[in-house]
């Protein structure tokens, strides 16, 4: 994710959960650790049993905040409010950690003289462009550095901007030079980075963070001296979030707050520190890492685009910083072509880069849908996921796959993705006839974990291997034995080709090994295969930097390789953790590297000497980096060492610049490229909020992608806007501990279903009384989208909070049900819109307003007049109101 | 006789004589108790697993007799979940026996008003025919301005978070050959 990726250069956690027994003091935001990932939530009990200070800041009050020795609650949407005033608190009373900051951060770099913040802009930065909505990055870079990478150098004439396909999928970013040109190593000079930090959080004051997110003065001051406390050469501070940060229109933007407190206090690369980044899928930072996804390719390579990078050469001097571990970039590019096509891909034919596939600026999940709703989709595959109940505006997903032409669902049970031509709530509305539906649906069985062999890579980056335990029974297959059959028959089909489409089918390298009747094919074959080999002697590659970009070594994701260095399979290692030290590197492999705790060369002084006794992790020896983990450094780079001018790749980063993925090798408090939405994070408001922004005249992320226009995706009035009482509430959706996302995997579970047998909203009494909610009752809670119903649980966990002077409830809605399985419920994203963060496409489920009411709701078509009914009348009074205008118009102000 | 190994058989009894004073050891244990057996005592064997669930990477250990999982239990060599595992991890030998399970390949043809039996290798054929087909019908060779393309913009797939690496690692490999660029996982959302 690019906001761990352009701040630190790989956007995966910078530590590993065993490490939080280390922490001096936890801050868990964004997340309900104890109840979503409780089995790691262990480590940060180990850590309160040693005395640490744990701190969890949430909307709703949970067993995390039980288990926290301090809760603060906050209004979901304000995050970037109350990590900005931690920074500015920071700032203000000289509280950073300068050693660390001057040394291993972007602090002393002199920025560009057109860049203005939006202190001076009303909330935007320079470069925005009212027209298109989007910013011209160029104004944010470094003095006297041209912008590059994918990220539209002007040289290399490249339009794309959209920051996943810029640096690296936000992975480190490229700069002409290892050391920026100009820096004031006293942090004094008005243009650097310490100083426009400064100025941009100054009004970021405990007051102001009180009043946006409707906490006390009091308790925000208290988790500032708290992380002040414990952090620092003798004490260490760490952070835990998960989606509830993600998810947001400013998704990416929160997150990059968190690394700013993180880097001014010092605490990244260092035991006890660092950002654990909680995932909630057993492989979702693997299905980055080797994405499915259509921006990259495995080791977050540039997927080819439409309008950019013309030839191979542009595309490889775009992507190839000159400077860092991306100095490499040909090797990885080269040996992944190795890896896919063999030796179909030469020198002489540019690794096929000519037949690739080119991406558009956006062609998301999101996108596609909208696609899919316009009819341009024909033919779908859903592989392990239940978009009709798991993704935003339900509704509209389900209508999409009712306009495909065919569609292929594998599953372990029949989710509602697969029989939404029968039983969607939009048959029972009337909006849908199956006899008039014209997809053709195949659901596929699939084989569980413990029907194959395989890897996950879990939230720590670890790589952890599966044996299979029984053969899958009847039709049940593994997603590895049907897309290989699928591609082996395609590759059969079209052998005799001679079509151009078909040259890349015919060039696939798509040969593994079998096994049993089934014809199973070889995961270890494959894992073999991401890793690497040195093409002629068929040699397993140890590690990345043996990647040549002349052909002779394949591997199917540089970050990966060495998982199958010399032929055995390192992910399978499962060394108890009694035989070996905390870290634990004997059991499985960790990415890059097996380095679990990455930026580690951080954990010492500029010197090399650890910066305290009581936190030493990785250190210089005087010969060579050693200590407790693999240190993410060049081994014999001394601490001293300082690149020559004409330096590249690892070598033009100095001896005292821990992060080896960036340009620079310093960690980035601003982010001068790689980001669509600004350089610093700004607290805007959600696509919908009672609130008017109290910083700036503008309200929300001006560069956040809607679908104003669309149809399919209306949205409340919001900020006082006539209509938007309405809609006065505000609604955060979450998980249980007893059932996972969309249900899938746990509604089908009879323990899990009748552990968890309902649908149900939590509400405060405060708010029970005002909307006359009964405890055990139903309500429906409706937008703009739709209205659902859920039994209403009216407990004290929720209070209302005072929000620039008024007083705002919010409403908590667990998202795991839909129309089947055995626990059926209404599905919480029905209501949700799909406005998106611009960086990653990314839904804000964490933040909207509704409006709630007792009762059920109605059903059939008097659901949808309900919801019409309510949204007119809302919009009416909308058109009538000047402020309708005022966001739009404003946009073309500043300039 | 008979009278005498009732006494003894009496929990007090064994209470006061074995010194189980609490009664919360040997003095409860009776004769089924004690040649009870662990349902994991007659696997044939166990294999290291980790759950399918969250993020955390929890090890689990299961345990399989007659070629059917038996049991899933935490696996304590684990340095992340030391044998711990939440609800969902416990309760996951149900997932992979749900009583919801399909077996078998489901078809619903167009316009059609039930699911319908499909052999799997047809199915597989028809789904390589549906690829094949959308494919040729909808390939981008340029974009209007006269750029490359080589892709369809007609086909999408989404999947990949609750996948293993190797699945997904064929996947975006066969979709960037086919030309689909629309590859989307959970990540997303």
């Amino acid at each position: 994710m690019p906001g761990l990726g352009t701040s630190f250069g790989r956007g995966g956690a910078t530590t590993f959960q065993q490490d939080l027994q280390n922490s001096d003091c936890i801050v868990i935001m964004g997340s309900n650790m104890a109840e979503n990932h409780p089995v790691g939530f262990q480590w940060v009990m180990e850590a309160r049993e040693r005395g640490a200070e744990v701190i969890h800041v949430d909307p709703r009050f949970t067993r995390t905040s039980a288990m926290a020795t301090k809760w603060v609650g906050i209004r979901a949407g304000s995050d970037i409010a109350f990590l900005g005033g931690i920074a500015n608190y920071l700032l203000q009373n000289d509280l950073y950690f300068e050693e660390y900051v001057k040394h291993y951060t972007n602090a002393p770099v002199i920025i560009r003289e057109e860049f203005t913040d939006t202190e001076e802009l009303d909330g935007l930065f320079s470069g925005w462009d009212p027209e298109q909505g989007t910013y011209d990055v160029r104004q944010w870079m470094y003095e006297g550095m041209e912008v590059h990478g994918s990220g539209g150098d002007p040289e290399a004439g490249f339009k794309a901007t959209k920051g996943e396909q810029s640096g690296h999928g936000g992975h480190g970013g490229g700069l002409r030079y290892g050391e920026p040109p100009s820096e004031d190593p006293d942090l004094k000079h008005p243009r650097c980075v310490f100083q426009i930090l400064k100025r941009h959080f100054q009004r970021y004051t405990p007051e102001l963070v009180a009043e946006t997110c409707g906490c006390s003065a009091d308790d925000f001051v208290a988790v500032c001296e708290a992380l002040v406390r414990n952090s620092g050469r003798e004490r260490t501070s760490a952070f835990c979030y998960a989606v509830g940060w993600t998810q947001h229109t400013v998704g990416v933007q929160l997150i990059r707050a968190c690394t700013i407190v993180q880097q001014l206090l010092g605490n990244i690369g260092r035991p006890g520190g660092g950002i654990l980044a909680l995932r909630g899928h057993a492989s979702i930072q693997g299905s980055t890492d080797i994405p499915t996804l259509y921006n990259i390719l495995p080791g977050y390579l540039s997927m080819p685009h439409t309008e950019a990078y013309g030839d191979f050469e542009t595309f490889m001097k775009a992507n190839r910083s000159p400077t860092g571990w991306w100095g490499h970039y040909d090797a990885y590019w080269v040996s992944l072509m190795k890896a896919y096509f063999g030796e179909h891909a030469t020198d002489e034919n540019d690794w096929l880069f000519k037949k690739l596939p080119r991406i558009d600026d956006d062609n998301s999940m999101y996108w596609t849908l909208e696609q899919m709703l316009a009819g341009n989709v024909k033919g779908y595959l859903i592989a392990g996921e239940n978009p009709a109940v798991g993704n935003a505006n339900g509704k509209a997903n389900r209508l999409a796959l009712a306009k495909l032409d065919w569609l292929v669902v594998r599953d372990l049970v029949e989710i509602e993705s697969a029989s939404f031509w029968y039983d969607s709530p939009e048959i029972e509305s009337g909006e849908l006839k199956t006899d008039q539906i014209g997809t053709e649906v195949f659901f596929m069985p699939a084989s569980a974990h413990t029907e194959k062999d395989g890897s996950f890579t879990n939230t720590q980056r670890l790589l952890q291997w599966h044996w299979q335990a029984t053969e899958p029974p009847q039709d049940c297959r593994s997603d590895l034995w049907f897309y290989f059959h699928l591609g082996r028959r395609i590759k059969q089909k079209l052998a005799d080709s001679k079509d151009d489409r078909d040259d890349l089918i015919t060039a696939l390298r798509w040969e593994y090994p079998t096994h049993t009747q089934i014809r199973e094919p070889s995961a270890e074959a494959v894992l073999a295969e991401i890793s690497g080999w040195e093409v002629e002697s068929g040699r397993f590659l140890p590690a990345y930097k043996e990647l040549k970009p002349d052909g002779s070594t394949a591997c199917g994701c540089w970050i990966y390789c060495g998982v199958y260095a010399d032929g055995v399979n390192q992910a399978a290692r499962k060394k108890p953790h009694w035989e070996q030290d905390y870290v634990a590197a004997e059991w499985a492999w960790a990415w890059p590297a097996n380095r679990r705790l990455i930026y580690n060369r951080a954990s010492a002084d500029p010197d090399g000497k650890p910066w305290s006794e009581r936190k030493q992790y990785v250190w210089w020896n005087g010969e060579k980096w050693t200590g407790l983990d693999v240190p993410d450094f060049e081994e014999t780079k001394e601490p001293g060492y300082v690149p020559p001018d004409d330096a590249e790749a690892e070598a033009a980063i100095a001896g005292d610049h821990p992060f080896i993925m960036q340009a620079d090798g310093r960690s980035w408090l601003y982010v001068p490229q790689g980001l669509e939405d600004g350089p610093l994070p700004t607290h805007y408001e959600p696509h919908e909020s009672p609130f008017d922004n109290p910083l700036y005249g503008q309200r929300a992320n001006p560069a956040r992608q809607q679908h104003k226009n669309a149809g399919w995706d209306p949205y409340n009035p919001v900020d006082g806007e006539p209509g938007s009482e309405l809609y006065p509430h505000v609604f955060t959706t979450y998980r249980l501990t007893e059932h996972h996302t969309a249900g899938g995997m746990t509604r089908s579970v009879p323990y899990l279903a009748e552990l968890q047998p309902a649908m149900f909203c939590e509400v405060s009494p405060e708010l029970a009384e005002e909307a006359g909610l009964e405890h055990g009752g139903w309500a429906t809670i409706y937008t703009a989208r739709s209205a659902i119903e859920a039994r209403v649980l009216v407990t004290e966990r929720m209070k209302p909070l005072v929000v620039q002077g008024r007083k705002t409830h919010q409403i908590g809605l667990p998202y795991h049900w839909g129309t089947r399985l055995l626990t059926q419920g209404d599905s919480a994203n029905d209501l949700v819109h799909a406005a998106l963060d611009p960086n990653v496409h990314i839904m804000e489920t964490k933040a909207a307003t509704c409006g709630i009411r007792p009762g059920r709701r109605p059903r059939g078509a008097a659901l949808t007049e309900f919801v019409a009914e309510l949204r007119d009348q809302a919009h009416s009074r909308r058109e009538m109101s000047p402020r309708a205008e005022s966001e739009e118009s404003r946009k073309t102000a500043p300039s | 006789m008979k009278l005498r190994r009732l006494i003894a058989s009496w929990p007090v009894v064994h209470q006061l004589k074995n010194g189980d004073r609490l009664a919360l050891g040997p003095a409860v244990k009776s004769q089924r108790s004690h040649t009870l057996k662990p349902r994991i005592h007659d696997a044939d064997h166990v294999v290291q697993s980790i759950c399918p669930y969250c993020a955390v990477g929890c090890g689990q250990l299961v345990y399989v007799r007659d070629g059917e999982v038996t049991h899933i239990e935490g696996d304590p060599a684990s340095p992340i979940s030391r044998g711990r595992l939440c609800p969902k991890g416990q309760a996951s030998k149900s997932y992979v026996q749900s009583p919801l399970r399909e077996y078998k390949v489901k078809y619903r043809r167009p316009y059609g008003t039930r699911w319908e039996e499909l052999d799997l290798e047809t199915a597989m054929d028809m789904i390589a025919d549906r690829v094949i087909e959308t494919r040729a019908a909808t390939w981008q060779a340029e974009t209007e301005g006269g750029n490359p393309a080589n892709r369809t913009l007609a086909i999408g797939n989404l999947g990949g978070a609750t996948l293993d690496n190797e699945e997904n690692y064929l996947i975006k490999k066969l979709m960037t050959a086919l030309g689909v660029v629309q590859v989307e996982n959970q990540a997303r959302i």
